[in-house]
């Protein structure tokens, strides 16, 4: 199995595959279908400081090739998720990664030290870019200054190395992508959703709630791919990649465009047993493309 | 405990306007699923699964009945499905109607909102029950499954336009209905919400509808706020079923 591992700063993985952040939740749900040590990494639902109830409904929608989203950040606050649901995840034989996020710098620096004081997460997330939270937020995510800022403090605040997912709601994704690095980001996560629209024909109003949403899901894929081509070739820390993944040809392709691992969200709504599938098709996949290893195709894709 | 299956279709008919029953072929679920749960159904190519009630189970065929109504793309489609071809399914999902032997049920079903009801009455009258339905319907073309929960016990068919049975909304059959122990409703959200306000002295259980994404409770997308709004529950995880008043319609 050695040739799936692959490593990033504080996440030796066994290999590449992680299921994406609010798509898996904790992971209690999942775990009835096959065994979460089988993964490389478990990213958490996001946490922020206190509890958050979310959006109102319809918070979902369905696209062409994709859907929509605006949960809102619901979740039970990171002092009840570091006692339920951290104990929970650590029983597995697998890398948890924590997704957190927040309206102001206070309250990505009290989520993040609560992690840091747990010893059972792996890494931290930083999620500066979920477009579906009124204040804050994507704020955070859209301009470099305020991004570096929230980078500073949460690597302050914690010794857990820090991967900062980039929104793709930008016109120059690799200027964010430098700064956050400059600001002493360990990884890059990449992409998040992007922020759509779907309105209802006989009401003549948004399907969702929120109005808008964030699009995830095949029809991201492509965008994904050429937003973590640009940045790979841009940074020197490693990319986590995000996007549309739906089986171990796709997780290729993020590797050649120059992500290190990845992540399968939506995917997982269509059939609950995709990340263990994948970690299973995935030998046969690089040999038949002629890959020894994983590393071996990391940002191996040729561009003329 | 779920379980992702494949169902193969036994048959397929036009039961009234838009409506179509099926009757699929699994052992796993036909001998566990129990009234108000659903499955979750993989149409096509769709990025996400759609959420269709049992209607019934019957474990000496290993068959599972729906009903479903065609309301946008998904559901086209699935009329469309051939017999022989399987269905990509999870399932069964969510919890039950609780179960209350050798009592009064009265249930109400709207629209939809009927089938789990057809599954809930026959294994109520298997448990002693006394069953009264009253089930409204858009108008007389949409009629579906009378002459089943008539073989159930005493039924009323409400129409709103009259057309067929009586005329008006279920609210305004129940008010006749005095003697029951317990009532059980499905059907869209301004009916239950007229249903629960109507019936507020009255035990009972309500199953409601909300977009969904996981369907296993792991996205938070299909909540529905608790009566005091200080929480949510998941409908595909906690519910659908609910306690009449636990969450705000
Ligand atoms: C627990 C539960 C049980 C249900 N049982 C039945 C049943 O027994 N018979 C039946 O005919 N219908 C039932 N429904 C409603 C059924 O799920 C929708 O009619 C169906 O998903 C519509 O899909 P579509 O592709 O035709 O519509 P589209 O509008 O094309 O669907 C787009 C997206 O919206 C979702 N969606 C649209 N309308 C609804 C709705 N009313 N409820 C939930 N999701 C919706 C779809 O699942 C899909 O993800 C049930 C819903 C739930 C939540
Ligand atoms: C229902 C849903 C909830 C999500 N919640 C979060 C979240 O809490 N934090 C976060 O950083 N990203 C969140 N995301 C974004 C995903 O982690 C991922 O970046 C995005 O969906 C693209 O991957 P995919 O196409 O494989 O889903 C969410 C996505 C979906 C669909
Ligand atoms: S559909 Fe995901 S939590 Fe209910």
């Amino acid at each position: 199995m050695t040739r799936l591992t692959t490593e990033l700063p504080g996440l030796a993985l066994k290999n590449p595959i992680m299921p994406a952040s609010g798509c898996f939740g904790f992971g209690r749900e999942y775990s009835d279908f096959y065994d979460l040590g089988k993964l490389g990494a478990v990213i958490m639902k996001a946490a922020t400081g206190n509890e958050r109830l979310g959006n109102p409904t319809p918070r979902v929608a369905e696209t062409s090739s994709g859907m929509l989203n605006a949960i809102g950040l619901q979740n039970p606050g990171v002092d009840k998720i570091i006692a339920n649901e951290v104990p929970f995840l650590a029983q597995f034989d697998t890398k948890i990664i924590a997704n957190i996020a927040g309206s102001t710098l206070e309250e990505y620096e009290y989520v993040a030290q609560a992690f840091n004081q747990t010893n059972k997460v792996h890494a931290l997330e930083l999620n500066i870019s979920c477009p579906n939270v009124k204040e804050g937020g994507i704020q955070f995510g859209t301009d470099p200054t305020m991004a570096s800022r929230v980078t500073e403090v949460v690597k302050k605040a914690s010794n857990l190395p820090v991967y900062v997912k980039l929104s793709p709601n930008v016109t120059d994704i690799v200027s964010i992508a430098k700064a956050v690095e400059a600001a002493g980001a360990d990884g890059l996560s990449m992409i998040n959703t992007l922020t759509g629209m779907q309105i209802h024909l006989p009401s003549r109003r948004p399907i969702i709630a929120n109005k808008t949403g964030g699009l995830s899901g095949p029809a991201i894929k492509p965008v994904a791919v050429r937003m973590i081509y640009e940045v790979s070739k841009q940074v020197q820390i490693p990319i986590i990649g995000m996007g549309g993944i739906k089986n171990a040809e796709d997780v290729l392709e993020f590797l050649l465009a120059g992500a290190s691992a990845v992540a399968v969200g939506t995917a997982n709504f269509q059939n609950p047993f995709v990340c263990s599938e994948i970690i299973n098709e995935l030998p046969q996949v690089l040999d038949k493309y002629g890959f020894n290893s994983v590393q071996d195709a990391i940002g191996k894709g040729i561009v003329a | 405990m779920i379980r992702k299956v494949g169902m193969k279709i036994i048959s397929i008919r036009c039961i009234a306007q838009d409506t179509f029953e099926m009757i699929l072929e699994n052992n796993f679920i036909s001998n566990y699923a129990v009234p108000g749960q659903f499955l979750h159904l993989q149409v096509g190519e769709h990025s996400l699964r759609r959420p269709i009630s049992i209607t019934d189970c019957d474990p000496s065929r290993s068959t599972v009945t729906i009903i479903f109504k065609i309301n946008g793309q998904g559901t086209r489609e699935l009329s469309a499905y051939q017999v022989g071809q399987y269905l990509n399914v999870l399932g069964p999902m969510g919890n039950g109607f609780p179960l209350h032997a050798n009592s009064t049920a009265l249930l109400i079903g709207g629209g939809i909102g009927v089938p789990p009801l057809y599954y809930l009455g026959k294994t109520l009258r298997e448990m002693g029950c006394t069953i009264i339905s009253v089930l409204g319907f858009q108008d007389k073309n949409h009629v579906f499954y009378e002459n089943e929960f008539k073989n159930l016990g005493k039924n009323f068919i409400v129409t709103n336009n009259g057309s067929y049975g009586e005329s008006g909304l279920v609210t305004d059959v129940i008010n006749h209905v005095h003697h029951f122990d317990y009532y059980y409703s499905c059907g869209p959200i301004p009916m239950l919400r007229a249903v629960s306000q109507e019936l507020k002295e009255r035990r009972g259980y309500i199953s409601i509808e909300e977009r969904m994404g996981c369907g296993v409770g792991a996205c938070y997308a299909c909540v529905v706020p608790t009566k005091d709004g200080t929480n949510y529950k998941k409908i595909c995880k906690d519910g659908p079923v609910f306690v009449a008043g636990e969450v705000k319609l």
